[in-house]
């Protein structure tokens, strides 16, 4: 038997797939670790994304800065907030966050420019506030690429997500660190195969939540 | 009333867009701001709902300085027509209509009754009410932008090339609507336009404005095209190009209207027409 079919065959296991430490639980975990971070990454991102869109200032700042947090190295990021902090789940979550937020970032800022500046005008001049005109025109309108910033952030964490069993965290890393040092690589297979198919599903989700936004905003 | 007393407006890498500009629009007429573009007439359409300040003058509403006006509240009573309707593309069109009373917070269902009554004398059948924008004809959208614009029933109307983006024959219907609205509502009207032929067609006061919103001439139609100031204004109507230099020559079918370079302008119909045959 090949890798390929042997790691099929470890994720076919009753006993690798159950429990505590089992497939199914660590996928949750998987799962679970990249929503919150991309949830945090939200809450952080899009807020200045819009302030950024809306007022046209301090563009040129957060695109240097979130471009610099791309280039951050994550197990770096991971490594050297774990020895600050401590094992657990804050220090690969501070990682995840960092890893997250230039695409959520890029993307509030990006639908809020890209809207037609005669619309926003439009608006202004039948007699919106700034604040009706950023909740009723700029964050519908711009809702689409914000979905494809959380898009791009939310598979680029689930992949990365894996190294929070280098300081200790859960997800389907451990599947991974393990194997590597028992030289058992069927069963990381598995676990990357497994990152593979949430990775997928995700996707498959934020596909059907896009075309929805654009259906339904009229900018197909 | 609309009252321009000494305007101006510089911006500050140098450029006038607008010196000294005085202007009278009265109640319930069509004041017509017509003039090349870049002569500064949309600034000063603009300036009437604070969307733009002057650097200095004043612009008055009736006996109310708009500068001491918030712009919020300013705006939601001024209808704002612009070119290319500047619609809300995910917004249904009667929402678009009612945009302005459902931001006075007026029930929504008071709104769209209202905005159904405004979709029928702007020509628009109901059924329009519920699709987009975007499934409407740039005449349609222009419509919708009309209806938007009197929703809130404003007395004063400004509107900013609001037919410039439509086909001719599209732009007289709605020209036609227009004027037809106008003897129904008598609304102060502050129109913008580039072409001569719409400022005549629909103005009861004709503003022709040279670079930096210098007043050419200020007339009705019948005045400036009778006696144009000076050589600008008769070149802006393009006397002496031959389109508003008319004569008649006579056909077996009638009288036609033929322009300077005897080219048919139209035909002579009414009144003159009998005299012509009789």
């Amino acid at each position: 038997m090949n890798y390929f079919t042997q790691a099929l065959a470890w994720i076919a296991d009753p006993e690798n797939l159950h429990g505590d430490g089992g497939l199914l639980a660590r996928s949750w975990e998987q799962i679970w670790y990249t929503l919150l971070a991309v949830l945090v990454a939200s809450v952080i991102a899009i807020p200045l994304g819009y302030l950024v869109g809306h007022t046209g200032r301090g563009r040129g700042l957060v695109v240097a800065t979130s471009g610099a947090a791309r280039a951050l190295p994550t197990l770096g990021v991971v490594t050297l907030v774990g020895l600050i902090f401590g094992i657990g789940l804050f220090a690969p979550m501070v990682a995840l966050v960092l890893l997250a937020v230039p695409s959520v970032l890029a993307g509030a800022y990006a639908g809020v420019e890209a809207i037609d500046p005669r619309t926003k005008d439009a608006a202004r001049s039948m007699g919106m506030s700034e604040w009706q005109v950023l909740t009723k025109v700029e964050i519908p309108l711009g809702l689409p690429l914000l979905i494809g910033g959380l898009r791009s952030a939310t598979l680029q964490v689930v992949a990365t997500a894996t190294l929070a069993a280098y300081v200790g965290a859960g997800g389907l890393g451990r599947f991974l660190f393990l194997g590597l040092k028992t030289q058992d690589y069927p069963q990381m297979l598995a676990a990357a195969l497994l990152v593979m198919v949430i990775a997928l599903i995700l996707e498959g989700a934020y596909e059907l939540a896009e075309r929805q936004a654009a259906q339904r905003l009229r900018t197909h | 009333m609309i009252r321009f007393e000494d305007v101006s407006k510089s911006y500050p890498d140098g450029t006038e867009a607008v010196r000294g500009f005085t202007l009278e629009a009265p109640t319930g007429c069509t004041t017509v701001l017509v003039g090349s573009s870049g002569c500064g007439k949309t600034t000063l359409l603009r300036m009437v709902n604070r969307m733009v300040d002057p650097t200095s003058g004043i612009v008055w509403i009736d006996d109310e300085n708009v500068a001491e006006v918030p712009p919020v509240p300013l705006r939601r009573r001024i209808g704002y027509v612009m070119q290319n309707a500047g619609l809300l593309p995910h917004r249904l069109v009667i929402d678009n209509i009612a945009t302005v009373p459902l931001l006075n917070g007026v029930p929504k269902a008071e709104a769209h009754r209202r905005a159904s009554e405004l979709m029928e004398l702007v020509g628009l059948e109901p059924r329009m009410g519920k699709r987009y924008p975007d499934q409407l004809s740039g005449g349609q959208q222009q419509r919708v932008g009309v209806a938007r614009g009197l929703a809130a029933d404003p007395n004063i109307l400004l509107m900013d090339e609001p037919f410039g983006a439509v086909d001719p024959l599209v732009r007289a219907d709605l020209q036609a609507e227009l004027l037809r609205i106008q003897r129904e509502l008598h609304k102060t009207i502050l129109f913008v336009t580039h072409d001569i032929a719409e400022a005549l067609a629909l103005g009861d006061q004709i503003v022709i404005l040279a670079k930096g919103a210098r007043i050419a001439q200020t007339g009705t139609p019948q005045e400036v095209v009778a006696e144009p100031a000076d050589s600008f204004v008769a070149d802006f109507l393009g006397l002496g190009r031959g389109s508003l230099d008319l004569h008649l020559r006579e056909t077996p079918t009638g009288t036609l209207v033929l322009d300077a370079h005897g080219r048919p302008a139209g035909r002579l119909v009414g009144e003159s027409r009998t005299d012509a045959t009789a």
